[in-house]
């Protein structure tokens, strides 16, 4: 429980980046603490205490794996959500330069053209 | 049969990475053509299609619970059926109107991701599954929104980039938790899990908050609404028509009609809050929108109040509530598209957007500004156009569901658009020939071609609307009414 705990922490850490804080880079930051919480949370879903690993050999017995190892299944999710998580961040970052060469400031307060 | 499935996702993606190794060697005439023989043959494949009742196809072999699968029922139909056409459409037109962007292949590159993201969010019946669609649809409409690099494109890909980057980890974290309580991502699954526990685990109340928020944010209801004026304006035409006339729909309306009938259950809570967060998305949009003298800014505030007919449709539960629901969905997107296409002509012809140095391109672009006032009638519904009918359905569903303020609320909003939309065409439409106007020609023929196409369908779909409703509209509300008919198809029990 303690681990929920703290991963929602990291939660609302990135949110609070996101929302609050106004320069692009701290932003972009607080999305990818977000992204990692909660890769995090999926990885904590299928994780025990001294778990094996979910490859099932003939000596095991059933009623022991099952107890002990771990669910395969947000591992595997979690790979393929940081390969995007990737995708997104590299189109991010790119998109900061290219604001900065046309604003000439991370300061997403005054990045406000568009109002109305 | 069940083996066309992939194809809907599988040959837009092909397509893409072989255009981007092809059209090294003809970067001017190769992707154009290319793209528009690849949304043709996806036009062709649902036809194939059409009609056979609900196919399923395990990808892999995978039996349902373990693998993903693709369902292509009636309502899955009817939006490959929108987002196809639409693309389809909306590729003869970018054939002339890309010309001054100077770069057809990046162009079209991201677009047939994006239509491959589509075609995999409305089809999948995996909850993962939908997220990864999702995301690849996301990411190429986040770079073509600032595809012309200017600072205020720049801005509006950033801002909508930062929310849907929120809204795709809210949608993953109600993922996690949707699977932490029944151990399962496929939907059948877990609406056959939840169906004997009785839901109400907090876990699923937490995954429920997550996915309104996550997936109103990508359909741009109030109050997450704040990126969809910015990027709808900004985008280049067609990718705005791609925006408002079908990628909020397929990432924000579909799944959460999906979810919340198929998987969950429509709780009279759930319901109540579909029914405000609509009713205010309509009222705000409106309302906001009246204010633009920008005419692509004040279609964009307008999906935003249209958005909210669908989602008071969904929430009141009534059949014919869905009914109305999906008939708009439909006819939203032929307006839409046809509205933020002929903007775009406007703007290529007058080099302007701004209401106030529009005015009498009634003389100088016939076809177009036609088309426009086709487009404004029907989103304000006037009776022989397809808008009148489904906001007829949804006002009536309301009053039948005895609820009052719904209706109220349908009723003002339909008054506020037709007001805005007067305005629209007394401004740009008829009035004094201005400066801007006297020297502009009609669009070229690609562009004019498609506006009048959908002209035609905003048209057809008024007229013929009984034969619309029960042909394509009645069997997806079937499909979304009956749970348990969802989960029996495609699990085989």
């Amino acid at each position: 429980m303690t681990l929920y705990f703290l991963d929602f922490v990291l939660l609302i850490i990135g949110l609070y980046a996101l929302v609050v804080k106004r320069h692009i880079v701290k932003k972009i930051l607080g999305v990818a603490i977000m992204e990692y919480a909660v890769n995090l949370f999926l990885i904590l879903l299928g994780f025990k205490k001294a778990g094996i690993a979910p490859i099932l050999t003939k000596d095991m017995d059933l009623q022991t794996f099952i107890q002990t190892a771990v669910d395969p299944l947000p591992q595997a999710l979690v790979l393929t959500s940081i390969v995007i998580g990737l995708g997104t961040l590299a189109l991010m970052v790119a998109m900061a330069i290219r604001l900065y060469e046309r604003y000439g400031t991370f300061d997403m307060e005054e990045i406000n053209r568009l109002r109305g | 049969m069940s083996a066309l499935l992939p194809m809907f996702t599988a040959i837009p993606v092909f397509s893409a990475i072989l255009l981007l190794i092809i059209g090294k060697f003809d970067k001017k005439h190769f992707p154009r053509i290319w793209s528009i023989l690849t949304s043709l043959s996806l036009l062709v494949i649902l036809a194939v299609v059409w009609g056979k009742g609900t196919i399923v196809h395990e990808m892999g072999g995978w039996k349902p619970p373990f693998g993903v699968v693709l369902i292509n029922d009636y309502l899955s139909r009817l939006m490959l059926l929108i987002v196809n056409s639409v693309a389809f459409l909306v590729t003869i037109y970018s054939y002339v109107y890309m010309k001054k962007y100077e770069d057809y292949l990046r162009f079209f590159t991201l677009f047939l991701f994006m239509l491959a993201g589509m075609n995999g969010v409305v089809l999948t019946g995996d909850l993962f599954n939908l997220y990864v669609f999702l995301e690849i649809a996301s990411i190429a409409s986040y770079a073509l929104v600032g595809y012309g690099v200017d600072a205020e494109e720049l801005e509006a890909s950033f801002k909508y980039l930062v929310l849907g980057a929120l809204a795709s980890i809210f949608i993953l974290f109600g993922i996690g938790m949707i699977y932490s309580v029944t151990g399962s991502v496929n939907m059948a699954d877990i609406a056959r899990f939840l169906m004997h526990s009785n839901g109400g685990d907090k876990a699923v109340l937490m995954a429920i908050g997550l996915f309104i928020l996550g997936f109103g944010l990508k359909g741009g209801l109030v109050p997450f609404h704040a990126w969809l004026p910015d990027a709808h304006s900004s985008a280049p035409a067609p990718i705005s028509a791609m925006l408002s006339g079908v990628l909020i729909k397929a990432l924000g309306i579909y799944p959460i009609i999906r979810i919340f009938y198929n998987v969950l259950d429509m709780t009279p809570i759930i319901s109540t809050i579909f029914i405000v967060i609509g009713s205010v998305s309509m009222i705000v949009g409106a309302l906001m929108g009246s204010g633009q003298i920008d005419i692509k800014r004040l279609f964009a505030f307008h999906s935003v109040s249209q958005m909210g007919y669908v989602i008071v449709g969904i929430g009141l539960g009534t059949p014919l509530g869905i009914l109305g629901a999906l008939f708009h969905l439909l006819n939203h997107s032929v307006f839409k598209s046809l509205l933020f296409l002929s903007s775009g002509a406007i703007e290529n012809g007058t080099g302007t957007r701004n209401m106030k140095e529009l005015g009498g391109l009634r003389e100088t672009m016939p076809v177009t500004s036609g088309s426009a006032v086709v487009g404004s009638l029907s989103i304000s519904g006037v009776p022989p156009f397809n808008g009148f009918w489904s906001k007829l359905i949804i006002i009536l569903a309301a009053f039948q569901a005895k609820n009052i303020w719904a209706a109220a609320a349908l009723i003002l909003t339909a008054f506020l658009t037709l007001m805005c939309f007067l305005k629209f065409q007394r401004h740009a439409i008829f009035g004094e020939v201005s400066e801007k106007v006297k020297g502009a020609k009609e669009a070229p023929f690609a562009m004019v071609l498609s506006l009048v196409v959908f002209a035609v369908f905003c048209l057809l779909l008024g007229i013929f609307n009984e034969w619309v409703l029960s042909n394509i509209i009645v069997p997806a509300q079937g499909i979304i009414t009956d749970k348990l008919g969802y989960i029996a198809s495609v699990l085989g029990i």
